[in-house]
């Protein structure tokens, strides 16, 4: 099949299923080389990120995923490396010169953006808050500080797919696209994380 | 094409309800540009809503019943389905709740639409009454979590009985089977079988029935078409008329905790013009082989269902803290705002219909 075709049917399809209506609160979609960092809650959350992006950003956006998950079987492997052209990170094998925020800057060079989840793994829970960001983020903008950071918060995925569970339920979700930032000169690491987290929350209130 | 497919009643309903909205948009929308006529706007604005979703909602159905009956029942079963989306995305849920809901989303409502293509009203009926009530507090308490257990159950079953079960008699009037309709009006084989069987009523029907057009002797496919044109028409007349009446000065709120648009001038006003409204439409429905001035009072019956379903889920939105289902998830319509009358007048006009035509 036609893989562009494929990517826009499954946009479609992933759009449908997640009910996820999008919202740009002082911001703009742009083609610019850019970081979408998220609150993760559902193994969903990259797919909805990304087919909410108008067609022309989502071409050049990549998922970054972990690759044990999204290698495991035909069909993930098929979704992840042939349609999300996702960045796969081996989370239990970390070389030297290998670490992940290398491996992105290499995958992304003067053309891609990504979708990240610096929170390093699914909050769990009924009304989850934003857990505290792993130092990932920080690093990627040290080397990189033209890249503009989005927050984005998702709403209600966590009831859509919860974790442990393999089929979804079709409820309603929101994905929230916040004002760009950047990392400051000289601002210190837990700041900047801390930052880039109420970034993510102030979304949540926003509502 | 339209012209052969459809006979003269039931074109000049469908055809004239969507000429008079597509009136009505232009008046809407003029409207709309003229600020000087003094005119509250949030009127203008709430009208506008209104006749902008009555013409995908109309448009919509008259494709339906052209492609067939099918069509109209997957129609129906969408916007179930979506409305179902609505309801429990507002309700809270825990995660114990979510293969239940995977049951409820996937398997119990296609089916509930699937019997109802069907015709099999034995099981239609008691599908979501009987054995999904049952089901689902079963497989709740399988999963372990019994926090809130009944209230958690009682909503899902809530949502289930007014998103699903109440709208799939809209389009279960298409399968009302010929015998339970007047039979005068009909030519199939078993139709005509059981006019002979029954005398009292069709002497009544012939002599009240004008005269048809030349259709009419070779029977009436689109008889149950035309009921649930109409019934969906009424429902969304009478919503309007409660509203428009609900604006003259004297105001008395029936519940003004739950609603500052409901009021007794409205319901009554409302549910009198209606009738009116109704009533002067006999010629399209299968009442007027009984009584003419049935479908006066089917109308009256719809308009206070419609009434009760608005201020019901007005009741629920208040107690979770929305205004509209649609603002709780932005960009979405509100489906759930729009069909609520609809739900509730839905299972009550049908079986009133199979309870006073039946024989």
């Amino acid at each position: 099949m036609d893989t562009n075709l494929a990517r826009h049917s499954l946009a479609l399809l992933a759009r449908f299923l997640s009910g996820a209506s999008v919202r740009w609160v002082d911001s703009q979609p742009d083609t610019c080389q850019r970081v979408y960092f998220a609150n993760h809650t559902s193994h969903l959350d990259a797919i909805v990120i990304w087919s909410s992006l108008p067609q022309e950003v989502r071409m050049i956006t990549r998922p970054v995923a972990a690759k044990d998950y999204w290698t495991a079987g035909a069909v993930r492997r098929y979704l992840a490396t042939r349609l999300f052209n996702a960045i796969l990170i081996d989370r239990t094998e970390i070389k030297v010169h290998q670490s992940p925020v290398d491996i992105m800057i290499r995958e992304i060079g003067q053309q891609y953006s990504i979708i990240v989840f610096p929170e390093g793994g699914r909050a769990t829970g009924i009304n989850p808050e934003v857990g505290e960001f792993k130092s990932g983020l920080y690093y990627l903008c040290k080397k990189r500080p033209d890249l503009e950071l989005i927050p984005v918060y998702i709403d209600n995925m966590n009831r859509i797919l919860p974790r442990g569970e393999v089929l979804p339920v079709p409820l309603l979700s929101c994905v929230t696209f916040g004002p760009p930032m950047w990392l400051e000169k000289g601002e210190a690491k837990t700041d900047f994380l801390e930052r880039a987290r109420q970034a993510v929350r102030k979304l949540k209130e926003n509502d | 094409m339209v012209f052969a497919i459809l006979d003269a009643r039931t074109l000049g309903l469908v055809g004239g309800v969507l000429l008079l909205l597509g009136a009505a948009s232009i008046v809407v929308q003029v409207l709309r540009r003229r600020t000087d006529l003094g005119l509250d706007p949030g009127i203008i604005e709430n009208l506008h809503r209104r006749v902008r979703a009555w013409l995908i909602l109309f448009s919509g159905l008259a494709a339906a019943f052209l492609i067939g009956k099918t069509a109209t029942v997957v129609l129906f079963g969408l916007i179930a389905f979506w409305a179902l989306r609505e309801f429990i995305t507002l309700t809270p849920t825990r995660p114990g709740d979510h293969r239940t809901l995977f049951w409820v989303f996937f398997l119990i409502t296609p089916l509930q639409f699937v019997l109802v293509g069907m015709g099999w009203q034995e099981l239609f009926s008691v599908l979501i009454p009987v054995y999904a009530f049952l089901l689902i507090p079963a497989r709740i308490a399988i999963s372990g979590d019994y926090k809130r257990f009944l209230e958690r159950t009682a909503k899902i079953q809530c949502g289930l009985l007014i998103c699903v079960y109440c709208l799939s008699h809209a389009p279960a009037l298409l399968v009302l089977r010929p015998n339970s309709l007047p039979a005068a009006t009909t030519a199939s084989s078993e139709a005509a079988a059981s006019a002979e069987a029954s005398g009292g009523t069709d002497a009544a029907a012939a002599e009240a029935k004008p005269a048809g057009p030349a259709v009419e002797s070779e029977g009436d496919p689109y008889r149950n078409t035309r009921l649930l044109f109409f019934f969906v028409l009424m429902v969304q007349l009478s919503d309007v008329a409660q509203y428009l009446w609900a604006q003259v000065p004297s105001k008395h709120l029936i519940a003004p905790s739950i609603s500052a648009a409901r009021t007794w001038e409205g319901l009554l006003g409302g549910t009198a013009s209606a009738m009116l409204v109704g009533g002067a439409l006999w010629w399209a429905t299968p009442f007027q082989g009984v009584w003419w001035w049935m479908a006066a009072v089917m109308s009256g019956v719809v308009s206070l269902m419609g009434f009760a379903g608005g201020i019901t889920m007005s009741a629920i939105k208040r107690d979770r803290g929305v205004k509209d289902y649609g603002t709780l998830v932005e960009g979405h319509g509100g489906v759930l705002d729009r069909i609520d009358s609809l739900c509730f007048a839905a299972p009550v006009f049908f079986h009133c219909t199979r309870m006073w035509l039946g024989n």
